[in-house]
């Protein structure tokens, strides 16, 4: 700044030259932040697709931000676990969406797995649950901010994955998963999915699962909030692309990841 | 006669203006979210004190019923905030200009009389240099609190990926208790903050912006004497 200036000048006049060229970039410059920020809160918001409800801006900055959050995902870093003494005997029921219907019958239920748009398995919860039994108490946290430490038990997907042959299927890149009513609906990422913590669970502290807590059969995936964690499991798929998922198109991030 | 004294680098003052837009918006955003799960209160003996936040807050700002909104503004801003927090770090670091800002052996004892001089309790005016030694507590603090919110907030964010740092912050649930009070700090530390800039006055504030105080200072002495005539 002072090479700059002219010799000639006096203090008084250095100081209004300089007063002037900060003041000048300082409402400048504040004043096209303010305008990007306007810009910014009234975006217009995203074509409804497998994502909407967010402005476009910030559904790809989510997207962004995602894919830099990804690359520190690892099967080895393990959710925390917990002494089974710690888990909550009240479990917290958050929602009931896509298990209110009433017609809903357990004993006629079946997984249905779609392995191509030719084949679907239809699998029984006694043969579910005659695979492995894996239990797992964590702190299971939920989107809006509280999370409680609860039990769990039942197959790991990778198991089965493994069990059923849908090794193929699990090469794709994402799972979707849907309630029978296929009013809630949840994507994961494949990776996500195959983390070894991730359950299909039909107990909950060593109790078979309760309705309202998705009997007979649900999702735990602790790499992930709540609003995955799918209760009473209709349909498996898998796809290339990002299976549609409840809450994405209500304006939450699709990814989710924790 | 009056003479230009520089005071703050063009990068500190950058930084210190980026940051005043962004800390709000991540505090606004935070809000947002914090609204989903507004669970915090300062009890005393069974009695609520201070609810986080009454309802009359959350109308004023039209906070409810925003979380995903203020989610992805969050998950947003966060990179501003860290780049712009860690840009200044940096700078601070190999300027040297720490050496002017860091609490030296003095500073707690100092701090003390700076306290009391500005409550108007003590006359004497305490060493000032760049920064007094109750700025130089404040602007490490905050700094460190800066740092803390970047901590607890990945740690809250990717608490299973990085779950070492959700450790390191006393678990997901202690870590989100400590992002919300070091938001509430920051909250405080604006109030006092800009309560001392309105008094310390225009001279102080111009040097955040324009980066040199003006001072007026008497040059009568070299007009007498040796060094006069030598000239």
């Amino acid at each position: 700044m002072q090479r700059r200036n002219k010799p000639g000048l006096t203090v008084q006049q250095k100081i209004n030259r300089r007063n002037f060229i900060s003041f000048t970039t300082f409402f400048v410059v504040g004043g096209a932040l303010f305008g990007s920020w306007k810009w910014l809160y009234n975006a217009p918001e995203e074509t409804p697709g497998i994502t909407a409800g967010a402005s476009k801006p910030l559904r790809r900055a989510l997207n962004k931000t995602e894919l830099f959050f990804r690359r520190i995902f690892s099967n080895n870093h393990p959710v925390k676990t917990y002494p089974k003494r710690m888990a909550a005997k009240q479990v917290r029921v958050n929602g009931d969406i896509g298990i209110d219907d009433t017609g809903f019958n357990p004993q006629s239920w079946q997984l249905a797995v779609i392995k191509s748009p030719k084949e679907t398995l239809q699998i029984s919860l006694d043969e579910i649950r005659s695979l492995p039994k894996s239990e797992l108490v964590f702190d299971f946290k939920c989107v809006e901010g509280w999370d409680q430490i609860q039990h769990w038990a039942g197959v790991k997907f990778s198991d089965f994955i493994a069990h059923y042959g849908l090794q193929k299927q699990a090469g794709m890149q994402y799972v979707g998963m849907a309630t029978p009513n296929e009013e809630y609906y949840i994507g994961l990422d494949m990776a996500s999915a195959l983390h070894p913590q991730t359950l299909l669970a039909y107990e909950m502290n060593e109790q078979p699962l309760l309705p309202e807590h998705g009997a007979p059969l649900r999702l735990i995936i602790p790499v992930k909030y709540g609003i995955k964690n799918l209760k009473r499991i209709g349909t498996i798929s898998f796809s290339n692309e990002r299976p549609p998922d409840y809450w994405a198109e209500q304006g939450y991030d699709y990814y989710s990841g924790l | 006669m009056k003479v230009m004294k520089e005071k703050h680098a063009l990068l500190m003052r950058w930084t210190h203006w980026i940051n005043f837009p962004v800390l709000a918006l991540m505090i606004w955003s935070g809000l947002l979210i914090y609204w989903a799960n507004d669970v915090y209160t300062i009890t005393l003996g069974g009695h609520t004190l201070i609810r986080f936040f009454p309802d009359w807050f959350y109308q004023l700002l039209h906070v409810p019923q925003r979380l995903a909104e203020g989610m992805a503004f969050h998950f947003l801003f966060m990179w501003f905030f860290m780049l712009n927090g860690l840009l200044y770090v940096l700078y601070t670091v190999f300027s040297g200009a720490w050496r002017q800002l860091l609490p030296n052996r003095q500073s707690f004892k100092e701090a003390w009389l700076v306290l009391l001089h500005d409550l108007h309790i003590r006359k004497t005016v305490p060493p000032q240099n760049k920064y007094n030694a109750a700025q130089r507590i404040a602007y490490t603090a905050i700094i460190i609190m800066g740092i803390g919110s970047v901590a607890t907030g990945l740690a809250i964010y990717k608490p299973v990926q990085l779950y070492w740092l959700c450790w390191l912050c006393g678990g997901y649930h202690f870590a989100r208790i400590l992002h919300f009070a070091l938001t509430i700090g920051y909250v405080l530390f604006f109030v006092i903050h800009v309560v001392q800039v309105m008094l310390a006055g225009w001279n102080n504030f111009r040097s955040v912006i324009s980066g040199f105080e003006v001072e007026e200072r008497s040059f009568d002495h070299l007009k007498t004497g040796d060094h006069a005539t030598k000239k």
